[in-house]
């Protein structure tokens, strides 16, 4: 499909619905993945507070798993990740593709 | 304070997929000021690092309603959207409450956007303008702000072989702002969520102007791995070189106290930027630094009558 | 039949006027001579609830636009008034006003840019930014620019254009000039302008819109084309709503307005109060027998070519009335605008330039009959002589 043309477009330049970006993927800038290892989880969060690509999926503030088509690897959930058996660890994409 | 387990339970501001470099505290900063509201939010931006990353267009990581308008206006901008929902609340056509932020970089804040700043703050919009501060133009490519460290390397204040990255002190712009007498002020960190996130809470309660200057570590420019973002954020506090404080109607309290203080030197190492400065030869750029990060903090004990 | 009411008002009490009557949601200004009372006496209409607007004294007119962009954005009507360096400082935001398809009314009273520094008349500062995607109407004194305030709303705001519109009268000599007018009953005036109706108001909270995104090479271009739509669907809209003013006050509006061009061989082409001036002129001399005619032009954005050349084309020589310079070594603005609108006639008039009033140097009738005597000589001879010529000024 192509681009619309400008006839087809809103007027003035606006983006007429909330966060689009979630269809663009940045997932692929990622070369380290953070694993999610549930087991050592401690509820604490802080790995969503700091996230800058909202990609820590959490539900009734437990966290769930990471949204790779968006994370860009970071690694600040890792680092931030206070459980004394961390429970996100980051792994090479290469290694894990590989 | 604030509760995390329910701040997980808030709607999330800001999508994934906007092009901040990975480890950018911007985003970081938009998610946790949008997620201390309980009203609805209408944001603005200046032009940088933050508006050209989440709004790509047709790409926008915006879930609240968002404006950019020009660089060095975020300030005049939002003021204009809170005039305007003034007026249509007034006129009967409007009738929910909204809370209002405008954010900018430290180029868009300290340097080009002060009088739009200034100006909004005088006047008493009730909004709330949120620098996030990474210490130089990182948008196009870490020129020198007014807002860049002593002795830093950017690409305008290189490190040569005569002079030795910024000659200039970092101009103190949250007491410039405090020096308004609006009725909130406040200094923070990112990497301090709580502290932050409480601090919006309280700006955006205030019944007036308020403006959070947040230190916002930037990776690319400062040089440090991208997982130490919030590492780093917090060191700037324990080094004193970024206290956080705030002032509520004209009265001053420094808001976080490190349990163990280390040296800005410390802080200044782990950061490519200040490489140069560890030189032989350039002892006397740290011996200043460390002069002027202690008078003040000896001045702002003294504002908060601690001294 | 509608209400009227005669008055003596200068130009900015004229447009002051009509801001209390449109009584619009917001207006962000700063003050800046001769536009001051503009925003002043407004500022005193506010403060004596004459009207319910939101004013907003910014610390610079960059914050006015910025302010004005930002409430209308939101939903709002606004309105601004500026001048010269006033506008000059805006010119960033301008483009932006229009790229984001904003229907903000701005009150713009013309005078000098600097340097030198002048206070006066002259059309640098809103020529400066005739290209910043403005609908802009110009006045030849008190009533038209009361009247051109009111019909700018309904022509910024119509979704087929969809952009801002200035309103302008000339620095002091209308501005400051008192006049009889006829003003138009507050209650017409409300029912003329209606309320304004946004698509997509940025507070709208429960359907978050992005304005103001950045658009790369895949997008840009297009962006800007919408804007030439609405610009080119905007002599429609003028040309509807100068009628309909008419219709209800008697006052019809178009372009331009010719006087004695029906039969004219030599004619003057010119924007605002000059016209006033040229119109004795033309008296005179058709009195000794000159067939002179006059071309005022209103609308300058959009420009329009089509009916100026349609309306010049059986004219021999024509001099263009420039007051504000190109510095191009090419003649003003207005000029090049009607020389290049004529260039597709079968048989084109000769055209000569003449920048004069700069600075508010005043032009007189005898100079202007000058100009007409040239034209004259110009149309026997066949020959332009000098393309741009400085008109009233020392050597």
């Amino acid at each position: 499909m192509s681009d619309p043309g400008y006839k087809e477009l809103p007027k003035g330049g606006l983006i007429l619905e909330g966060g689009t970006a979630a269809k663009y993927e940045t997932g692929d800038w990622r070369s380290q993945r953070p694993v999610f290892i549930q087991e050592n989880c401690i509820n604490c969060s802080f790995c969503w507070i700091f996230c800058p690509d909202s990609s820590i999926i959490i539900n009734d503030g437990k966290v769930s798993g990471i949204d790779y088509k968006h994370c860009k690897g970071c690694g600040i959930c890792a680092f931030e990740c206070p459980a004394k058996k961390k429970a996100i660890i980051m792994k090479s994409e290469a290694e894990i593709e590989g | 304070m604030a509760n995390i387990k329910e701040l997980t339970k808030k709607n999330e501001p800001l999508s994934g997929g906007h092009r901040a470099c990975a480890g950018c505290a911007a985003p970081v900063v938009v998610r946790q000021a949008l997620l201390a509201s309980d009203k609805p939010v209408v944001v603005g931006s200046a032009t940088g690092c933050l508006e050209v990353t989440t709004t790509i267009f047709p790409y926008t990581a915006w879930n609240v309603p968002f404006i950019h308008n020009a660089f060095e206006n975020s300030a005049a901008n939002v003021s204009g959207v809170e005039t305007a929902y003034r007026a249509l609340k007034k006129r009967g056509s409007f009738d929910k409450e909204v809370n209002f932020i405008a954010f900018g970089g430290d180029g868009g804040t300290y340097d080009i956007g002060l009088q739009s700043l200034s100006g909004a703050m005088e006047r008493g919009h009730r909004m709330l303008y949120i620098c996030y501060d990474n210490g130089a133009y990182m948008n196009t490519g870490i020129q020198r702000s007014s807002a860049t460290p002593f002795g830093a390397n950017t690409t305008t204040s290189p490190a040569g072989k005569k002079i030795p990255g910024k000659t200039q002190f970092k101009k103190d712009l949250t007491k410039i702002i405090a020096a308004h007498n609006v009725p909130y002020v406040a200094q923070a960190s990112v990497g301090y969520w709580n502290d932050f996130i409480t601090k919006v809470q309280k700006a955006l309660a205030t019944d007036g102007p308020s403006f959070i200057n947040v230190l916002s570590p930037c990776r690319l420019g400062w040089g440090f791995p991208p997982e130490e973002t919030m590492e780093i954020a917090r060191q700037a506090v324990a080094c004193r070189i970024w206290p956080l404080y705030e002032v509520i109607n004209g009265t001053w309290k420094i808001t976080f106290q490190p349990k163990e203080v280390t040296s800005p030197l410390d802080w200044m190492k782990k950061q490519t930027r200040f490489r140069h400065v560890f030189q032989p030869g350039n002892e006397s750029i740290l011996q200043k630094v460390e002069e002027q990060v202690e008078k003040e903090w000896q001045e702002l004990l003294r504002q908060c009558g601690q001294a | 039949m509608v209400t009227k009411e005669k008055a003596a008002r200068t130009g900015n009490e004229a447009m002051a006027e009509a801001m209390r009557q449109i009584n619009p949601d917001v207006v962000a200004a700063y003050p800046i001579t001769p536009a001051t009372e503009i925003v002043q006496i407004f500022s005193g209409y506010v403060a004596d609830g004459l009207v319910d607007t939101e004013y907003v004294a910014v610390e610079s007119e960059h914050s006015a636009m910025s302010a004005c962009i930002g409430a209308s954005a939101a939903g709002a009507r606004v309105m601004t008034g500026t001048s010269s360096q006033g506008l000059m400082l805006m010119a960033e935001v301008l483009y932006i006003a229009s790229g984001m398809r904003l229907p903000i009314v701005l009150a713009e009273v013309n005078r000098a840019i600097s340097a030198p520094i002048n206070i006066h008349c002259d059309h640098s500062d809103t020529m400066a930014n005739r290209d910043a995607g403005w609908i802009q109407l110009f006045s030849e004194n008190s009533q038209e620019a009361y009247d051109n305030m009111i019909q700018a709303v309904r022509i910024a705001e119509h979704p087929d254009v969809s952009l801002p519109t200035m309103a302008t009268t000339d620095g002091f000599i209308i501005s400051h000039g008192m006049e009889a007018i006829e003003l138009i009953s507050d209650d017409e005036v409300q029912k003329f302008v209606g309320k304004y109706q946004p698509a997509h108001p940025l507070l709208n909270v429960d359907k978050p819109i992005t304005a103001g995104a950045l658009d790369f090479t895949d997008y840009y271009f297009e962006h800007r084309r919408q804007i030439a739509v609405g610009m080119a669907n905007a002599p429609k809209v003028i040309a509807r709503i100068g009628k309909e003013f008419g219709d209800k006050f008697g006052r019809y509006y178009g372009f331009t307005e010719s006087y004695k061009l029906d039969d004219a061989e030599v004619a003057i082409a010119c924007l605002g109060s000059t016209a006033g001036t040229a119109r004795v002129a033309v008296d005179n001399l058709r009195s000794r027998g000159v067939k002179a005619g006059l071309l005022k032009i209103r609308v300058f954005r959009p420009f329009p070519a089509e009916e100026i050349a349609n309306i010049l084309k059986n004219v021999k020589a024509i001099a263009v009335l420039d007051r504000s310079d190109g510095l191009s070594n090419f003649g003003g603005p207005v000029f090049n605008e009607i020389r290049s609108a004529l260039y597709d006639l079968p048989s084109r008039p000769l055209v000569v330039d003449y920048i004069y009033g700069l600075g508010g140097r005043d032009i007189f009738v005898a100079d202007i009959e000058k100009v007409y005597q040239t034209l004259s000589d110009i149309s026997k001879s066949g020959k332009i002589g000098d393309l741009v010529q400085y008109l009233g000024v020392r050597e």
